[in-house]
Order: structure tokens, then sequence, then C-alpha cells
């Protein structure tokens, strides 16, 4: 379907997809199986100047939007979820500074995120507090000039691998949600430690690790925004990024589809190609139908984040968890079609239907979404 | 530096096939692409660039479609472009290519460094870096693996023989042609895309680069093309039969005279 | 200029159908023709009503063509050996020398030769032009570029061959261009055009997917270029008698532009697969380094050496210099064996000559099932280790 993409847009495309066919999916099988962190490929990533290309030029970006940052994700996730995590999270570990950083704080890290010389990372969850942000633990005293954090954060994607973190400490327990405050924690900084590498079903190419924080200094100005911002700043950086878990989604069903299609044309039995079943048939149409109206609702999505900013809480959590939803239906039919091929790790469909699970659960699980949706549902008809 | 990377766009070989039949060529979704080894070329010359500065220009002669080719080269991080095309051209063998080619980059100012690919896919004869090397009174090398140093004017390069390879040192100017081995070309980048689709686009006549008419297309050329064919394939095809056991025992019968 | 008389066309579309470089395209019932024209006469040849003609015109470089006489073979010389693909010329050269009734020359090229001019008479030379000088102790396109075509002005061949070798590649474009003489790459096949004696010039293009013939019919001498192991060399009979003409040439000639500081013969790649009568090479079907080892293992069984398509090469499971086809190596050993290697015409063209070949590979319908001597259809990871034991059981 044509979605009238900008020139501007049609060349991310092209770009990522060239990224994606050149780069991503001779190696994704590899990684996988090794669990091993894709630098080379982020470097080429950052090298085609896609790397800070939702970061504003001022900064060394490429000043693109929402809509941007899913456009070239649609591409990555349809070589590699897991590659395109690791991607994707350096822009969350992002977002919290762009969205609420000081221009100092701005001017100090985002250049370097925007080359790819220094990988970024977000820090939220802990083991207490996943869903539910109330349970962090984590906290961070002022300390003359500096803030002291101590805590550990659970499940953090680029953990061990990245050079910049944005972490969500509690500073005054008793104001509640008013009580926590996002800081930058550096890789050197001292107290600053990770966790095993966790073994994880899919998105194996991606590292997930704790962070372990022991009366870890950090200068003052390293707090981003104001005080008892840090669950406002959150919110709003899941905004942004929500549509880009979408996309990843998107680019999986597509690269599902893919491959279900081509196989089915290939694959003879009865003296025919299956493809030629209508059993095959419909599986195949579902799965172009669920895939076609998710893209058409994320693209609508980060159409309109780019142009409101604020006020799409609900439209962001709609999209993500139609087009995951999506992603693990398709994938898993895609299995089926494949049937037993699918199941092998010789066709790339298993990985697809491992790596799709996630896509249900982090930045919000999709039931948290749909509380998000409800929430702003009645707030909605409350006003009328 | 000055340096100039020669690209030719040529249909992707693999896809290419001549009907036994008809005797035409089977072109039907055969895409055109910038020759493989010019990429290698390209990235080289993009590389010397970052490190010792300078400008990259990519020349191609051919048909008005072949810009394609050079804004791709653009976007992978060439300076400028120019496209030497004319019905004049047609024909050309090595020999008057290299003689167009040797106009056009004399026209544009001349070149401290010229970098081909080792051949185009197409032809596969890697004939025009010699000759264009000699048109251009420059010493040449074919089949450069590796670049050693640049010192001034002064290029050491390691080019590939049958049994080793040969460190050589030369000065500029110079030409010499690439292998596969001596980098991973980059991918375009986003701003690199961006420029391209800017650039300014030099078209060269044949007129314009003072050519003799002569010398050029057919009229230029020594040797013609008298007939194309496909390729004789041997017919055996005896499968053998049976479990993997069976088969590798028969095998091993068959093959005890042999071995 | 191909030209098309539009009255007589009657717009049938058959010579679009017939160009084999897509140059013809039909625009309202009329052909047009474009840059991708080389003038092949296909077109002209299958018009039915004769509407296209080809005008050739005469070209400045055009030579006396009577006044050049006599096919000469470049011999290559490297690291103290004359290189096999040089003895191939001579068989080749001898034919092509016959058939003009001319005699056949060698031009040896190096420092310290010994007796070799006179092996080169053994093996079908009548005369040898001998350069044995320090300055082409290490090969330079300079030095012997300058000789070569010095000695070729000087004594006026119809034909020149040279091996299309990394040096032969390498040099004769340059001879070409400054003789203004027409030069086929990598050829496979030789003869003369019985009607005007001129050399058909038969090479692969398209990555071997098509076959070309081509001629040089104005200019001389005709060079080529011949791919190694494809000719076949006359056994040595060492009672012919030929003429060593000793050359010297001025040492300016012999100066190079080009300095070669070292020669590196690289041991490990010496996998000379050439060399070898048997040769055991492994493609995608194997899947990684781990599966290309069992191609190895059956090598060491058979006392072989190992070769790879390129998409082994180009995922890195083995270097390029075992690399079989025509991006690679041509081989022609008495035994192939091609295993998980589909059979596409690039890998093909560099092993068909070998005696035997047995393919083994998990569709029946691969390509490479069609020339194979022995085809084993099934699981490369099943059949290789049973096969590698067998051989080595049957050693004992």
């Amino acid at each position: 379907m044509d979605y009238f993409l900008s020139e501007e847009q049609e060349m991310i495309v092209d770009v990522a997809r060239q990224i994606t066919d050149e780069m991503i999916i001779p190696q994704r099988a590899e990684l996988d199986e090794k669990e091993e962190f894709p630098d080379a490929i982020l470097q080429t990533i950052a090298q085609a100047d896609l790397f800070g290309l939702y970061i504003p030029e001022e900064y060394g970006g490429f000043g693109g939007g929402c809509f941007d940052m899913v456009l070239a994700l649609e591409q990555f996730g349809r070589g590699c979820v897991g590659i395109a995590t690791a991607f994707a999270a350096n822009a969350l570990g992002a977002y919290p500074m762009l969205i609420a950083g000081s221009d100092e704080l701005k001017q100090k890290y985002l250049p370097e995120i925007a080359s790819g010389k220094k990988y970024a990372a977000f820090a939220l969850t802990e083991a207490n507090a996943g869903s539910d942000a109330s349970g962090i633990q984590t906290t961070a005293e002022l300390d003359g000039d500096h803030w002291v954090l101590n805590g550990t954060k659970q499940w953090i994607t680029n953990a061990g691998e990245a050079n910049i973190y944005t972490v969500i400490a509690i500073t005054d327990r008793a104001k509640g949600p008013r009580g926590a405050t996002m800081f930058v924690v550096e890789d050197t900084d001292e107290g600053f430690s990770y966790g095993a590498k966790e073994k994880k079903l899919g998105i194996r190419a991606s590292s997930t690790r704790e962070l372990i924080f022991k009366d870890c200094r950090i200068p003052k100005d390293r707090m981003i925004g104001r005080q008892g911002t840090g669950f406002i700043t959150i919110m709003r950086t899941l905004d942004q990024s929500r549509p880009g878990i979408a996309a990843l989604g998107l680019g999986l069903g597509q690269g599902a589809l893919d491959e279900a299609v081509t196989y089915a044309k290939q694959r003879v039995q009865f003296d025919k190609p299956i493809i030629s079943f209508q059993a095959v048939q419909h599986i195949l149409a579902d799965m172009a139908i669920q895939l076609e109206a998710s893209r058409a609702l994320v693209y609508a999505t980060a159409r309109n984040v780019d142009t409101h900013k604020t006020g799409v809480s609900k439209i962001a959590s709609m999209c993500k968890v139609m087009a995951t939803d999506m992603a693990m239906k398709v994938t898993t039919d895609a299995v089926q079609v494949l049937a037993g091929y699918g199941y092998m790790r010789e066709y790339p469909v298993e990985k697809m239907m491992r790596d799709a699970k996630i896509l249900q659960i982090y930045e919000g699980t999709n039931q948290i979404q749909r509380n998000v949706i409800g929430q702003e549902l009645n707030k909605e008809y409350g006003k009328k | 530096m000055k340096i100039f990377v020669c690209v030719k766009q040529v249909p992707d070989a693999k896809d290419v096939r001549l009907d036994p039949k008809t005797n035409t060529l089977a072109r039907e979704g055969v895409q055109s692409i910038m020759n493989p080894y010019d990429r290698h070329a390209l990235e080289e010359a993009v590389r010397l660039k970052e490190q010792h500065g300078g400008t990259v220009t990519v020349i191609s002669m051919g048909p008005p479609q072949a810009e394609a080719t050079l804004r791709e080269a653009i976007s992978c991080g060439a300076d400028e472009m120019a496209l030497v095309s004319d019905r004049a051209f047609a024909g050309a063998d090595t020999w008057a290519t290299t003689y167009t080619l040797s106009m056009a980059i004399k026209k544009l100012g001349g070149a401290d460094l010229i970098i081909c690919g080792k051949q185009a896919i197409d032809g596969d004869t890697a004939q025009v870096g010699p000759g264009l090397a000699e048109r251009m009174g420059m010493p040449y090398l074919t089949c450069v693996r590796k670049v050693v140093s640049v010192a001034g004017q002064v290029i050491r390069l390691e080019r590939m023989m049958d049994d080793g390879y040969d460190l050589v040192e030369a000065e500029l100017p110079m030409l010499f042609t690439v292998v596969k081995e001596i980098n991973e070309p980059r991918i375009p980048s986003l701003k690199g895309k961006m420029k391209a689709k800017k650039q300014e686009l030099v078209m060269l006549s044949a007129a314009d680069i003072g050519a003799d008419p002569d010398l050029l297309g057919l009229k230029g050329s020594p040797t013609q093309v008298v007939n194309v064919f496909p390729p004789e394939m041997r017919g055996e095809r005896c499968l053998l039969e049976g479990t993997a056991d069976e088969q590798v025992a028969q095998l091993a019968t068959k093959l005890e005279a042999i071995l | 200029m191909l030209k098309i008389d539009l009255d007589t066309c009657i717009g049938c579309g058959v010579c679009e159908a017939n160009c084999a470089f897509a140059a013809i395209t039909m625009e309202d019932g009329q052909p047009v023709v474009n840059e991708k024209c080389t003038l092949c006469g296909s077109c002209v040849d299958n018009c039915e009503v004769d509407a296209m003609v080809i005008e050739r015109e005469t070209k400045v470089n055009q030579v006396d063509l009577v006044a050049w006489s006599g096919v000469w073979v470049f011999a290559e010389y490297r690291n103290g050996r004359i290189t096999p693909v040089t003895m191939e010329l001579l068989g080749a050269g001898r034919g092509l020398a016959d058939t003009r009734g001319v005699k056949l020359a060698a031009v040896l090229f190096g420092s310290e030769l010994g007796d070799t001019a006179k092996d080169l008479v053994a093996h079908g030379a009548d005369t040898v032009y001998v350069a044995d000088d320090p300055a082409f102790a290490h090969f330079t396109d300079d030095a012997y570029g300058n000789v070569l075509t010095d000695l070729i002005r000087e004594h006026q061949p119809e034909i020149v061959l040279a091996g299309a070798t990394a040096i032969g590649r390498s040099v004769i474009p340059r001879v070409a261009t400054i003789l203004g003489a027409g030069l086929t790459a990598d050829c496979t096949d030789l003869a003369i055009r019985k009607e005007d004696g001129a050399l058909l010039q038969t090479r692969p293009a398209f990555g071997g997917n098509i076959m070309a013939t081509i001629v040089c019919p104005d200019t001389r001498p005709q060079m080529a270029t011949v791919r190694p192991l494809v000719m076949t060399p006359r056994a040595a009979d060492d009672t012919r008698q030929g003429e060593i003409i000793t050359v010297t040439p001025l040492a300016m000639r012999m100066q190079s532009r080009v300095k070669v500081i070292e020669s590196v013969i690289a041991e490990s790649e010496q996998a000379n697969i050439t060399e070898s009568e048997i040769v055991v090479a492994g493609g995608r079907g194997l899947d990684g380094e781990k599966g290309f080892q069992l191609v190895k293992d059956l090598a060491d069984a058979m006392g072989g050496a190992v070769g790879a398509s390129r998409a082994a090469v180009d995922s890195g499971w083995v270097g390029y210099p075992h690399q079989v086809g025509q991006t690679g190596k041509t081989v022609a050993p008495k035994l192939y064996v091609a295993a998980g290697i589909s059979g596409a015409i690039q890998h093909v063209i560099g092993m068909q000559s070998a005696e035997t070949i047995v393919a083994i590979n998990k569709d029946p319908h691969a390509p490479i099932f069609d020339v194979a001597t022995y085809g084993l259809v099934g699981d490369v990871f099943e059949i290789l280790p049973k096969l590698t034991a067998k051989l080595n059981e049957r050693k004992g």
C-alpha cells in the first residue's frame, strides 16, 4: 500500500533496507546462536547516519521524528528484532535527555550517541517494579555536589554494552509519583557495575543484564530535568518509543509473511505448491490482513506523535498492542505454514516466533497498554 | 589528492542467460547494478580521501541510464561525478573505451590517482585499467589487494600474483585496479543519499572531450563480436540409487580405478 | 552504424526479439536503436525484409594485413620455472601456425633462464626470442611491456598469445593499447576462419553464461590471453630443432616506473588446486566452517586438494586461492568432487574439463548433476563422513 512517504522518508527506508538485507539478515542466525552483541552492525547503522535519526541537527543528529524512526525500525525488525532492539534501546536511553534534559546535558551526550561513538540504555525496571513503577527501590540522595545512587535495575537492554545510562531513582519517597528523578550514569562511574548476562528465549543478539549501584556517586548536573519529574519524563519517553516497538512488530510480521509466502510457493505436496491449497492461502491472507491493518495504525500514530507531541498516550499504546499481538500471531502462523521445516533452526521463522514474544512484554506489557487505553477512555468520556 | 574512480553500470551477470533456442538474451528481471569490483575501487578511494584529503570523482562511460550508478557512488562517499555519453561511443571495445575515458579525465583536469575495479562482470576483460593507464601515461598495477602506505607522492601496494603477492612501490600519478579482498564497501549513508539527489551531473559528449571521431565506438574498436551462443554442457547425469550407504559403496567401487 | 530502412521495415519486431544486448526497442511500430548496440549484426541476419544494414567505416588504425605473419606465444617465466600455461599456448599456437602455414615463435623474458628456451622448442616453437637480464627478475608491466612491444613492431607477427594469468592479463592490455591492436581476454577456444585466415577467439562473458566469438578484422597483431588448463600441450620432443635468438634490449626500455620491493610466495595459499589430480570442493550446502571441514577430511582421505565455490569463499569458510570458477581458478583434474555445490554456470565453467565429476547434493534437480559423471542425491553431512570412512577403510 502507498503511504505517501516523502522523498526523505523513502531514503531512510532505502538505507535501512540495504543494511537489513546485506548485514542483518546474513548475520542474524549466528548472532542469535552465539548470543553476541551486534557491534559491527550498529556501527554500520551509525555510519549510514541512522543512529542519530531522531536527534536534532544541533546535537549532531538527522533531525527526524517518531515516524522516521518507525520506518527505520520496521526494516531492521524485518531482519532481526534482537539486533533492532540493541539499536532501538539507544533511542530509549536518549529520549529522556531529549525530552527533559538541560542544553548542557544534551550537548554533552547526544552528539556521541548520534554518531554511534557511544551507546545508550534506559533503566526503569527493577525486581519489584515492572508494570508497577511505584515499586522502585533504587534511591538517589544528594550529598554536597553529588548524587549518590543505591539499588539494582533488572533486565536492562544494552547493559554492559552501553556507555550512557538514563536511570530513574527515588529522590523523595514521601512525594509518591512526584518523588522520582532521572539521572545520567556513565559506565565509568565508580560504584556502578553489571550483573550476569541473562539467558533469553529470543532477541538473543541484544544484551540484557542488571545494573548495580553501590554508593555510586555522580555529579549533581547529571540530573535530567527538575527533581521529581522522573515519572513524567518516563511517560513522555514511552509515548515516543511505543510506536517504535510497534514498528519492530510490523517488520517482524513482514519478515514472517515473506518467508511463509516464499516457502508456500516452493513447497510441493500432492504434486502442487502448497500455496495452491485454500487452507494455506487463508492463513497467508489473514497474516497479510493483520499486518497491513497494523501498519496503517502504526504509521498514523507515528505521524500524530510527530504533530501533537502530547496527548498521544492512548494511540501510542493502541498501536503497540495491535502490532505486537499481530507479530506474535503472524510469526506463529509462519511456523505453521513451514510446518516441520519451520520448527527447525535451519529456517528463520522459529527465531521470529521466539523474538515476537518479547514485543508483547517489554516497554509495558500489552495488558498495561490496555490499562492506559482504558484510563484514557475513562478520562475522555468523563469530559463529555 | 585528486582521485578518479571508473565505474560501469552492468547487468547483474548471475541473472543473464542466453535462450538456447532463440539465441537471445533472457533479460527479463535482470537488474542494472554498479559493477561489484568498482564498489571496492570506490570504497578504497573514499578511504584514501578520508585519510589523506582530496576529492573523489566517479566517471562512467555509458548510456544516460548510467547516471543512477554514478548517483549511487555519490551516496557512498564520492564528491563529484561525470558521465561520458554519446551515440558515437556505441560498439566501443576496451581500446576505444580507454581512449574515451582518458580524453574525458584529461578534460576534467587530470588525476593524481585513478582506481578501477579489476574487471567488469559483464565482459570480464580486465583490460580497461591497464589500457587507460597507458593512455594517461601513468604507471599501473592490477589486482591490488592492499594499500600499504601513501607518503607524499609515493604509494606502496600489494599486488596479487598467481602464486602469492608482490609488494610494490610507485609514484603518483598512477593507476591501480582492485580485487574484492581489498576492503568491505560501505552501505550508502542517509546524508550521502541526500547529496546524491542534489549533486550536479557533468555530462560529456564526444565533442566535449575533443575526441577524434575515428577513434570512438565501433570505428575505434579493433575487436568485433561475430557470434554469441550459450555454453555447452557435458550431459552425463548419472544418479546413483539407494540409501546413503549404498550410494557411498557404489561410488567407492567406481572410484577405485582413479584413486 | 546500424542503419534501418524504415520504408522497407514491416515493424515485425524480430530484431528486437533477437538482440542479445537489448539495444533495439519497438516504438510506434518502428525499431529504435539505443546506446547498447554493439553492432554484432544479429538483427541484420534475422531481418526477413533486409531492412537493416551495418555500415562499417574504414578505421584509422588499419594496417597492411599481409605484412604481418607468424604466431607468437608470450612465455611466462616466474620463480625459476616456465608456467604450465606456456606449454599449453605452444600446443594451441602450433595448431594455428600450421593451419596458417606460418612459423610459431615464443618470446621469453627472465633472469638466469638457463636452458628454458630449448624446452620451448621441444614443446613446439620454431623460434625463441630470449631476453635474459636481471631487469626481468621481477615482473613489471613497464619492462615486459616495452620490450614485447618493440619485438612485435620489429617482427610483425599476425597473432600474439599469452596466458590469462596475473601477469598476462596485466601486461598484455598495455601492449595492445600501445600497438592499437585488438585484444580478447581469457579465451577458451581459438580457431582460424577459413575465408580470410582471421583468428576466431571465443571466450565466456556475463560470468560464463554466454560465449562470444570475437575477431580483429582490420588490425594486427591479433592478440589474445588464453585461460590456463584449457588448451592441450604437446608432448616434449627433445629432437625438435629451433632457432634461439638472443635479444638485448636497450637499458632504458627495461626501466620500470614501478618498483617491486618484495615478491612473496604465499606458502599457505599454495593450495595449488590447478595442479592437483584430485580436487574435492565444497559449496554453500556445507553451511559453515564446521561443515566445510568435512570437505577437507575427504580431500585428505583422497590425497587431493581442497576447492570451493564462490559462495563458500565469500562466506569465509576457506580462502580465495581455493575458489574454482569464473572468478576463481580453472581446474581440470582427473577427479573432481563437488559437495553441496548447486552447479551455477559460474562454477561449472571452472571445473567441467575434469575427467570424472562426482556431485553430492540434496536437490536432485541441482544443475551440478547435469555435468556429473556420478551423482549422489542426499545429505552432504551424512554422505561425506561415510565416504571418507569408506575410503580410509579401503586404504586399510
